[in-house]
Parts: structure tokens; C-alpha cells; sequence
């Protein structure tokens, strides 16, 4: 087992050096807007243009731009904005809270939801109750995040809503003390959720339904042994070990930012930092937030697969 | 009073082509301590009212009916949670594919200590002892240690040893037995029935063994029914089945299976066709397409399960003549083929 983290960790490692080197093939090599003219402003001289591209570096091979940038990245430099000067690192550590505890409520929620309701369905197949649940699962899942966001805010939210609620549009960037923050956080979490919660409940229910089929389920039966814990601890146990999978995974991306979910509420997370950099070419912001979002998914996918061995005897190393 | 005694039972299931004849109407019984081969092809029916019985037929589209009596008690009526007070305490059962029947994710010890605290009242220490000790019993080395492995860590014949601890743990009246030797190896499978042969008689249970191969039964058990399409065919002493078969069908079974004192290039015989479709079962005697003996008359009409000689034991459900079958079975075993043994009994017929 200590050998096998160690093998994934050395494997994690290369992983993200190629994805640094990806990144910065894609945002320093392939001709975008050039980076020296977007940082001089307006109608520059060719003689401002040219020192910017000297203290940037960028009159360096791009091999040796890349092991700068490297070098810079493992000491923990990100470069600064082109927006506004400032160092990418603290910027990035600033919004990352924001996308963490939206992240952390949302999967709560999602689990707290799709679960109970999956392990329902499964176990009422084809019952009305069954496909009630999962017709609305599949509307949950096919409307888009922004939609959704909007929706709930025109009927919810506290100042346009038809039904004032719940703190709505910027409530969270104006919120002082914790409670307000929650209270602020109770719409992005259920719009983020929802999605989740079907695609959870759909993807539990089917992996459930076929675990009850197995054989050691009638084995299970024919001890005797009560049907609730047919369906909790030899039913259960076995459909839930896929969705550690698929939640490692989701957590992973939307670590990186959720995008959708912050800009429509303005949450300072980092998808909205990535977006905001993107609508401003702010390169050295872009490939920090990529990073750390690629940086989130390899780690993920580490603890899947060492949480993975400890729940499946078989898969142990 | 017998301990099982199945009368009439019926397992149909509702289908979109039409209503699935899975099992038609059978009748048995299985004495305290007994051993009852069931025999018959795939989809014959076998394992659906066994599983019946165990009260373990959960589609629901089934439709059954008759009347299942365990040990003076009607199971087909009795309430959820009386069943499963029935099931692996009473009544236990074994499987065909025994990696697939224990949860992978458990230890064997483990499982077998839910199946006792399930029924019995005891500490999980005292269940781990009494787990540990069927372990022993049913010859698996260093049981206390093996009882901490999962079942990945088992091998076939050893998984199957560990179903058969798990089953008989709870000292069950009557173990349902199905196909337990079918995913093994030749050599295994000798085992594995002398195993639950020496454990039926220590501990007095009565024994009821699916398979698709009569030489699985013919050491074993007591009785035999043979089953075709839903239907019990024949049923009879084990002696008497492969002395003096009485159904074509049967005989064809007992033609398929190698002996070892026949010449090592005599070819095995195969039944010709392939069983019937249980939503259009044949009119007439459901096995009358495959049968080389086959009149007119069979099939219109039906042939019921009755006995060879009045107030025998041997019941057979065939529309041939009692003489004529005695003399079929005759040339048959004299190493004639069904055809020339149909034309030296009956040739003004066949001409």
C-alpha cells in the first residue's frame, strides 16, 4: 500500500509538470494577443513594448521561458496580473475559501439528496413514485446551471424575487459574520446541488438495481437476514463504492471554480476569478487558476484511489 | 408427517410475449433426513420452485400457486418477516457459483456470523466461535485464520465449503442444494458432496439437490423427480431411476452421461432438439417433439404424473404403454439405437 502511494505520488508529480507545460504551450506559445502589448496600454511606443518584453522575459527562447516560468511556479511564483500588479498566489489563495465552501455545502446537499432518493428509486423500481422522481431528476439534470440560477433568484431572491426568501444577487459579497454568509450561501448551494443531487440519484439507483441482483444479495436473503440491511449493508455498500469515483471527480473540477454557479450569484470563488481573467486576457491569472484546478483534479483522483483500495478488499495492492 | 410437502405448486410469470409456464403444478414431498435429487435440463424449472420455496421468488410479475407445508406450517401465505425467521435458520440453501454468492467486500468469518446472530441470540464472539467451528467442520485448514480472509483470498472449492459453513451454521432441518457442484472442478465436486453427504447425516438435515446431472445425484440421494418443462416427469428411488427409467425423456438423460465401463469410443448420446418454449409449451405431452417414441395421440393428449404400478413409489407421466416402455428401455440398454429399438417393439407401426 506505502509503495503503491508513493508510485501515484511520483506519477502525480509528472502529471502536473505536464500540465504546466501544456498550459503554457497553449497560453505562451500558440499566438494569442501578445502579452507585452496588452500590458503597455494604449497606442504604446515600440521602445515601451520592448522593455515590457524584456523585464517579462518574452525575448527569451520558449524553452527557456518555460523553465523560468517552472522554476518560478515550484517556489510558489505565479507572475502578477496584467490587470492590476498584483502577485497571482495570494490573489488565487483569497478566492479559493469562497469556491471551497460553496463546494463543501453543495456536495453535502447533493449527497444529502440524491442518495435517499436513489436508494428509494432503486428499491421501488418501476413503482409510480419511481418515475415521478426520475422524470424530475432528468429535468433537474438538463437544466443548465445559469438557468436555474436565474430562475431561482427571479423567484426567490430578496430584492427581485417574486417570493422574497432568501438573500439573493451579491448577497454573499456583501455579507458580514458568518450567519450572513450562510444565509447568502443557501441559494448558490441548492442551484449548484441540483444537478448533482439527479445526476447522483439516477447514477446510485442504476448501480443499485443491478447490485440487487447479484448473487451474494440472495445469499443475503436466504440468511435471513432483514431486508433493510439486505438493502443498506450488502446492497448499498457495494453500489456506493462507484460513486466515491464520480464524487472524487466532481469535487476535484469544481475545486477549480464553478464557474457558472459564482458568476450568476458573484461569489468571489475561482471561476469567477478565471472568468473575470479571461474577459481581460490576464494570461499569468489564467494559467494559475488552470493550475490549480488541474493541481485539484490529479489530487482527487489520488485520494479516489486510495480511499477505492480501503473500501474494495480486492483492490488492495 | 413429512417435513416439506409441496402439492401443486405453480410459478408463472407475466411477461410481454405472454405468461412464462415456469413451473406447472408439481407435487413432493421430502422426508426428515432425506435426500431428494431434482434433475432436469436449463429452464426446466428447477431452480425457480426451489427458490419458491424459500419464499426467494421476489419478480413481480410472478403468480404462484398450490401449497408449500414446512414442517406443518404453509410458507406460500406465511408473512414476510415469518419467512425470513424460516430462511437460514430452518431452511437454508447453497448455490451454484459460490464467488458470486458471497459478498466481496466482507470476510468469510464475517458473513457467516451474520447469518448465526440473524436467528440466534448470541455475542459476535460466540457467533465468531460457532463460525470458526463450521469452518473446521466443513475442512477448510486453520479456520480462525481463513475466517479473517475475503472471499477473493478463497478457491472455488473452498468458497463453496465456506456457503455450505454459512448454511448449516443455524443446524437448518432442510438444506436446498442448488447446482452446489456445477462451477467446480471434476475433482472438487467429489468433495463437495461427500462434504454435505457427511454433514447431512451428523447433522440429521434433509437435503434437497438441484442438478442438471444425474451423476451428481445418483450416490446422494434418496429419491429422484426429473423435471421437464415446469412438470415433474418421473419420479421414483434413485435405485429405481437408473435401474428401470420409465420415461423417454429419462432414458435419454441416463444415455447422455459416460460410463466407465462402456468403450472409450462409444459416442454419448445426445437428446435431439431443444427444450420447449415455457410461454408455448407443445400440446398434447410437453416433451413429444424430442420424443422418438411419439404417437398421434400424444399430442393431444396430456399425460399425468402417475404411478407404474398401483400404489408404487414410481410415478412416470407418459402415454406409452407400460410393457411397451419395459421393452423400449430394454433394447436401449442392449446398445440399440432409439430408432432400431422403436421398429424391433413396434415395427408394424413404424412401417
Amino acid at each position: 500500500m506505502f509503495a503503491y502511494i508513493v508510485r501515484r505520488l511520483v506519477w502525480v508529480v509528472f502529471l502536473l509538470l505536464l500540465i504546466t507545460l501544456i498550459t503554457f504551450v497553449i497560453f505562451s506559445v500558440l499566438p494569442a494577443g501578445d502579452p507585452a502589448r496588452l500590458r503597455a496600454g494604449r497606442q504604446p511606443t515600440p521602445e515601451l513594448i520592448q522593455s515590457i518584453r524584456e523585464s517579462l522575459g518574452l525575448d527569451k527562447s520558449k524553452p527557456e521561458q518555460f523553465l523560468q516560468y517552472l522554476g518560478n511556479v515550484v517556489q510558489g511564483d505565479f507572475g502578477f496580473s496584467y490587470q492590476n500588479n498584483q502577485d497571482v498566489l495570494p490573489q488565487i489563495l483569497d478566492r479559493l475559501p469562497n469556491t471551497m465552501i460553496l463546494v463543501v455545502g453543495a456536495v453535502i446537499l447533493w449527497l444529502a439528496i440524491g442518495i435517499p432518493i436513489g436508494i428509494l428509486s432503486a428499491v421501488k423500481t418501476g413503482s409510480l413514485m419511481d418515475r415521478v422522481i426520475m422524470g424530475l431528476a432528468l429535468l433537474a439534470i438538463s437544466a443548465p446551471v445559469y438557468f436555474l440560477g436565474l430562475v431561482a433568484l427571479f423567484l426567490f431572491a430578496d430584492d427581485i424575487g417574486r417570493f422574497p426568501l432568501l438573500p439573493g444577487n451579491s448577497a454573499f459579497n456583501d455579507a458580514e459574520g458568518a450567519a450572513d454568509k450562510f444565509l447568502a450561501l443557501l441559494m448558490p448551494w441548492a442551484v449548484l446541488a441540483a444537478s448533482f443531487a439527479a445526476v447522483y440519484a439516477r447514477f446510485l439507483r442504476g448501480g443499485l438495481i443491478e447490485v440487487l441482483n447479484e448473487d451474494y444479495i440472495r445469499t443475503a436473503r436466504a440468511k435471513g437476514v432483514s431486508e433493510r440491511r439486505v438493502i443498506v449493508k450488502h446492497g448499498l455498500r457495494s453500489a456506493l463504492t462507484p460513486i466515491v469515483t464520480l464524487l472524487g471527480l466532481d469535487i476535484g473540477i469544481l475545486l477549480g471554480g464553478a464557474i457558472l454557479t459564482e458568476t450568476v450569484f458573484n461569489i468571489q470563488g475561482m471561476g469567477r476569478f478565471a472568468y473575470d481573467a479571461i474577459v481581460r486576457s490576464d494570461l499569468p491569472i489564467i494559467q494559475g487558476t488552470v493550475l490549480f484546478g488541474a493541481f485539484f483534479i490529479v489530487i482527487m483522483t489520488l485520494i479516489v484511489d486510495i480511499v477505492y483500495a480501503f473500501l474494495d478488499p480486492r483492490v488492495r495492492y | 408427517m413429512a417435513l416439506l410437502e409441496v402439492r401443486d405448486l405453480a410459478v408463472h410469470f407475466e411477461s410481454e410475449d405472454g405468461l412464462v409456464r415456469a413451473v406447472d403444478g408439481i407435487s413432493y414431498t421430502v422426508e426428515r433426513g432425506r435426500t431428494l435429487g431434482i434433475v432436469g435440463e436449463s429452464g426446466s424449472g428447477k431452480s425457480v420452485s426451489s427458490l419458491t420455496v424459500m419464499g426467494l421468488t421476489r419478480a413481480r410479475n410472478a403468480r404462484i400457486s398450490g401449497s408449500v407445508v414446512f414442517d406443518g406450517k404453509e410458507l406460500l401465505t406465511a408473512s414476510d418477516d415469518d419467512m425470513r425467521g424460516i430462511r437460514g435458520d430452518d431452511i437454508a440453501m447453497i448455490f451454484q457459483d459460490p464467488l458470486s454468492s458471497l459478498h466481496p467486500f466482507y470476510r468469510v468469518g464475517d458473513q457467516i456470523v451474520e447469518a448465526i446472530r440473524a436467528h440466534r441470540d448470541v455475542s459476535k464472539a460466540q457467533a465468531r466461535d460457532r463460525a470458526v467451528e463450521m469452518l473446521g467442520l466443513v475442512g477448510i485448514p486453520e479456520p480462525r485464520k481463513r475466517a479473517a480472509a475475503y472471499p477473493h483470498e478463497f478457491s472455488g472449492g473452498m468458497r463453496q465449503r465456506a456457503m455450505i459453513a454459512m448454511a448449516l451454521a443455524n443446524d437448518p432441518k432442510l438444506l436446498i442444494a442448488d447446482e452446489p457442484t456445477t462451477a467446480l472442478d471434476v475433482t472438487v465436486q467429489a468433495q463437495i458432496l461427500e462434504l454435505i453427504e457427511r454433514l447431512q447425516q451428523e447433522f440429521d438435515t434433509a437435503v434437497v439437490v438441484i442438478t442438471h446431472d444425474l451423476g451428481v445425484v445418483a450416490e446422494m440421494a434418496d429419491d429422484i423427480a426429473v423435471m421437464y418443462a415446469g412438470r415433474i416427469i418421473e419420479h421414483a428411488p434413485t435405485d429405481t431411476i437408473f435401474r428401470e427409467p420409465e420415461h423417454p425423456y429419462t432414458w435419454g438423460l441416463l444415455r447422455s452421461i459416460p460410463k466407465l465401463d462402456s468403450p472409450r469410443d462409444e459416442a454419448l448420446t445426445p437428446i435431439d432438439g431443444r427444450p420447449p418454449s415455457l410461454i408455448n409449451l407443445p400440446s398434447g405431452c410437453s416433451f413429444h417433439p424430442r420424443c422418438p417414441y411419439v404417437r398421434p395421440a400424444h399430442r393431444r393428449v396430456e399425460p399425468a404424473l402417475e404411478p407404474v404400478e398401483a400404489g408404487g413409489d414410481h410415478r412416470v407421466a407418459c402415454l406409452l404403454a407400460h410393457a411397451t416402455r419395459r421393452r423400449l428401455w430394454h433394447e436401449l440398454r442392449a446398445g440399440r439405437s432409439p430408432e432400431e429399438a422403436r421398429s424391433l417393439v413396434e415395427p408394424e407401426e413404424v412401417a
